[in-house]
């Protein structure tokens, strides 16, 4: 079988950019791979919008598989139009689409001039990072249902699922942090420049009033450090001391509010300038690790459930035969819905009308769709793959078998007893010290030089609060997830880099994780044929639904299906048809040989006959991810894997084999028993990192110490988790996890710097005769340096994933 | 030395106006999105009727 050789005079789709097979469409003397693609060319440019293809080469998306029309229907329902819609007045509407096809400044570029294809499109602004287009339309012009089939019919077609009608979905962007950032540097700025004078002159400034003039200066513009900038430390610090924990907020708040009170004490006294300027740079260096930290990926959604993977329309069949569109949440037991191809079946059903192949592989696991007859109970999340069936509801989707996982105790917010992070116990160890020094200190001064005391107490507090800690951990975290990011890990937030680094059991699922998701591997065992058998045997392939046949005659390269005769399928053995006056079969060994062939090894084999003489065999197993070998082989010795699929045990051989006999394989598992198994680990006190894809997988994410969902494509759909990992960095994973072990390491060495800045400090607050200026010189010097190491070391670390 | 009070009471007033000017900006949720406008920068500002002429000249 000769593939490669096919596409030699390789030409490619002006508007998509695969390659052309045959001769494919042509319009202006440019070339099309399909029809579809045609007819968004023939849009744009009746629209005078060839701009699109002068920005980038190609950019369009490849419209093979076309909408069906009547699809947004749903969108004419007021109810509906009133939950997407997020703003309306009197004559417009404001409406935010999620679109996952942008990929490049073409499509930002096209996006935004909608108002060419559609006058009534007043306004459209794209926000590339997010996908999303904001339309601003008048809908007396047009409608909600036109502008999304306006974007789909340049390709660009808007997901709008379950998720987006449900209350309270708009989030607004919270600014607080980034104005409280930028207050906190003004006043730090202005604050140390004020400060100059005295530093330089070291406490003697001549003129009184100026002094005074300044002193008071720095007192206002402290105020809103302290009591805006800083809020954050202090209501969190008095959150963990209500619950009887003591964080790292907490002694950072009391270092806070003693450097501040005793400035106002000095200023007002006249005895002295106070460390204002410290204590609102403290505030400014926390502030921007904290923001570095929070940065995390904006696309990525952490927090899917499976209202995020339902559509949001489906067609309801009246007792006259007319379909309506109808939200789906408003189904009720009894409706008779109709699903079209490649259609989510929203909620469990009946089978009533149709032919029904439901591929089952995101919500079970199974890695074959299933063939259903009528009168069968049809589980929701399937997705159909044989033309439209209708269905009668048996319950409504918030009860459905899928839904139910999300009513398990693990999905409680409030149940979550949550660990908490290293830097925390750190922290009290450093607090008590902290306190042991100041007290002992204000003995000393007690019996030499009791009026030292409280000069001396504060200025250690002052001195040694445990803010280098806090600097250390954000910064080595904020730069590690960007390091991250990099290699197509993106975490949820800095605390899963500390608990990957803890796990000691991996628990992979099968379907679309280890394996590629909707593909399979064939091989082709026999003679080699010739093109004209290849397309008798396509030409079969393509009439059966089995899925079997299907994989087979998308794998074949044939142009085109040979009219057939007396085509028959027996269930369970295979198929036969006339095509070109040559008796064509294909199936199980039994069937096409007449004798029984004994199975060995893994996956399952098609026999081939044409005109009863043995041809070949097609071998068809699951593909497996690139690399997973080495994968394995390097997470073997280090962790315990299990396996958990909730697909048959097929390819039980093949794991075991590249698993090794120690691991355990669990087949035909549930959500919940995923989900239990997953519990049941960590009763034996293991750390257990779980990888899944799909929604079955959910509730064992959820349960895990860290949930990775695994995702060809980061714009799908993946369930709530705590990091997704993209598809081609899976056979790095054993290297991002040895990454992550070194994040303590970093924040450690940054503390011991850090301590040793502490001790200089504390040489002098224990004399009871801190300057300001040393402080002032202490405190962005240390917070250098913590920065420059950390980033450093963590930069380093990469090393262990370039190689 | 009075002149130094005027001269730090301008420079505060200097800075308090960038200060306001940063925070409508972050109000404006012009750090929302940090990429498409430097994207939409560079396209060519070309009305429809421009474009039209371009193309029957073609």
């Amino acid at each position: 079988m000769k593939v490669a050789d096919i596409n030699k005079t390789k030409i490619t789709c002006y508007h998509c950019g695969e390659f052309v097979k045959d001769s494919g469409f042509q319009i202006d003397s440019k070339s099309f791979c399909c029809r579809g693609c045609q007819t968004v060319y023939e849009i744009i440019n009746k629209n005078d919008l060839c701009s699109y293809y002068t920005i980038e080469n190609s950019p369009g998306i490849n419209q093979k598989n076309t909408v069906r029309k009547g699809k947004f229907d749903f969108l004419d329902d007021q109810q509906i139009i009133k939950k997407l819609t997020h703003f309306q007045d009197d004559f417009q509407q404001h409406v935010i689409f999620y679109l996952p096809q942008m990929h490049c400044s073409s499509c930002i570029w096209i996006l935004e001039h909608l108002n060419n294809i559609n006058a009534g499109i007043i306004k459209s602004q794209v926000n590339f990072i997010k996908k999303e287009v904001i339309v601003i339309y008048d809908y007396h012009k047009t409608s909600l249902k036109k502008v999304a089939e306006n974007l789909t019919i340049i390709g660009y077609e808007p997901h709008i699922s379950l998720n987006d009608v449900r209350a309270g979905k708009i989030k607004t962007y919270d600014t607080s942090q980034i104005v409280k950032l930028g207050i906190a540097g003004f006043c730090f700025g202005n604050i140390m420049m004020l400060s100059f004078p005295d530093y330089f002159s070291l406490g003697n400034i001549e003129d009184a009033a100026l002094k005074y003039w300044f002193n008071y200066l720095n007192l206002i513009l402290s105020l809103p450090v302290f009591f805006y900038s800083a809020s954050d430390f202090f209501i969190s610090g008095f959150k963990g001391i209500r619950q009887k924990f003591l964080n790292i907020d907490a002694p950072i708040a009391l270092a806070i509010l003693i450097t501040f009170s005793r400035s106002v004490y000095e200023i007002i006294s006249d005895t002295g300038s106070g460390y204002l300027d410290s204590m609102s740079g403290i505030v400014f260096f926390m502030l921007i690790g904290r923001y570095f930290q929070n940065k995390t990926y904006q696309t990525i959604s952490f927090d899917r459930d499976f209202t995020s993977y339902f559509p949001l329309g489906v067609g309801v069949v009246n007792t006259d035969g007319t379909e309506k569109q109808v939200s789906v949440s408003t189904l009720k037991v009894g409706d008779r819905i109709r699903i079209h191809n490649d259609e989510i079946i929203p909620t469990d059903a009946i089978l009533f009308f149709g032919k029904a192949t439901i591929d089952y592989s995101f919500v079970t696991g199974e890695s074959l769709p299933i063939e259903k007859s009528i009168g069968e109970i049809i589980y929701a999340g399937g997705k159909q793959t044989s033309g439209a069936i209708e269905l009668e509801v048996v319950k409504e989707v918030s009860q459905s078998y899928l839904t139910q996982l999300w009513n398990n105790d693990a999905f409680d917010e409030k149940n979550e007893n949550k660990p908490r992070s290293f830097i925390h116990h750190v922290s009290q160890y450093f607090t008590y010290i902290l306190f042991s020094i100041a007290i002992s200190s204000a003995i000393y001064w007690m019996v030499y030089d009791s009026s030292k005391v409280w000069n001396t107490v504060t200025a250690v507090l002052i001195v040694a609060c445990p803010c280098a800690l806090l600097l250390s951990a954000t910064f080595t975290n904020g730069n590690m997830i960007r390091i991250l990011n990099k290699y197509q890990l993106y975490i949820k937030n800095a605390f899963v880099i500390e608990q990957l680094s803890r796990i000691d059991t991996i628990v992979f699922d099968k379907t679309g994780t280890i394996t590629e998701q909707g593909k399979a591997e064939i091989v082709f065992h026999g003679n080699d044929f010739s093109a004209e058998k290849a397309q008798l045997i396509g030409s079969l392939a393509n009439q059966s639904n089995h899925p079997l046949s299907k994989s087979i005659a998308s794998f074949l390269p044939f142009s085109k299906s040979l009219p057939n005769k007396h085509y028959k399928e027996i269930k369970g053995y295979g198929t036969t048809a006339t095509i070109s006056q040559h008796q064509v079969k294909m199936g199980s060994a039994e069937f096409v040989l007449h004798k029984t062939i004994e199975h060995h090894g893994y996956g399952s084999k098609i026999y081939v006959s044409i005109d009863e003489e043995f041809v070949g065999y097609f071998a068809v197993k699951n593909a497996y991810r690139k690399g997973l070998e080495d994968v394995i082989n390097s997470l073997k010795s280090k962790f315990d894997l299990k396996i958990l699929s909730g697909d048959n045990s097929s390819e039980e051989p093949y794991l075991k084999y590249i698993f090794g006999d120690s691991t355990e394989l669990l087949f035909n598992q549930k959500p919940e028993d995923k989900l239990n198994y997953i519990k049941s680990l960590q009763d034996k006190n293991k750390k257990v990192l779980m990888i899944g894809d799909g929604l079955n997988d959910a509730g064992a994410l959820k349960q895990s110490d860290v949930g990775i969902a695994i995702s060809d494509d980061t714009n799908n759909f993946s369930p709530a988790c705590d990091a997704v990992l993209s598809g081609q960095s899976f056979k790095i994973l054993n290297d991002l996890i040895m990454y992550c072990k070194n994040e303590k390491t970093i924040i450690y060495s940054s503390f011991v710097l850090s301590i040793l800045y502490n001790f200089i400090g504390l040489f002098y607050a224990v004399q009871g005769d801190l300057k300001p200026v040393i402080a002032a010189i202490l405190m962005p010097l240390s917070s250098i340096s913590i920065v420059i190491l950390t980033t450093g070391l963590s930069s380093l670390y990469e090393l262990i994933l370039k190689k | 030395m009075s002149a130094i009070f005027i001269m730090i009471g301008a420079s505060l007033l200097l800075a308090i106006g960038f200060l306001v000017a940063f925070i409508w900006s972050v109000k404006n949720n012009q750090y929302e999105d940090d990429y498409t406008p430097s994207v939409r920068i560079l396209f060519d500002n070309t009305t429809i009727q421009e474009e039209k002429n371009k193309h029957t000249k073609e």
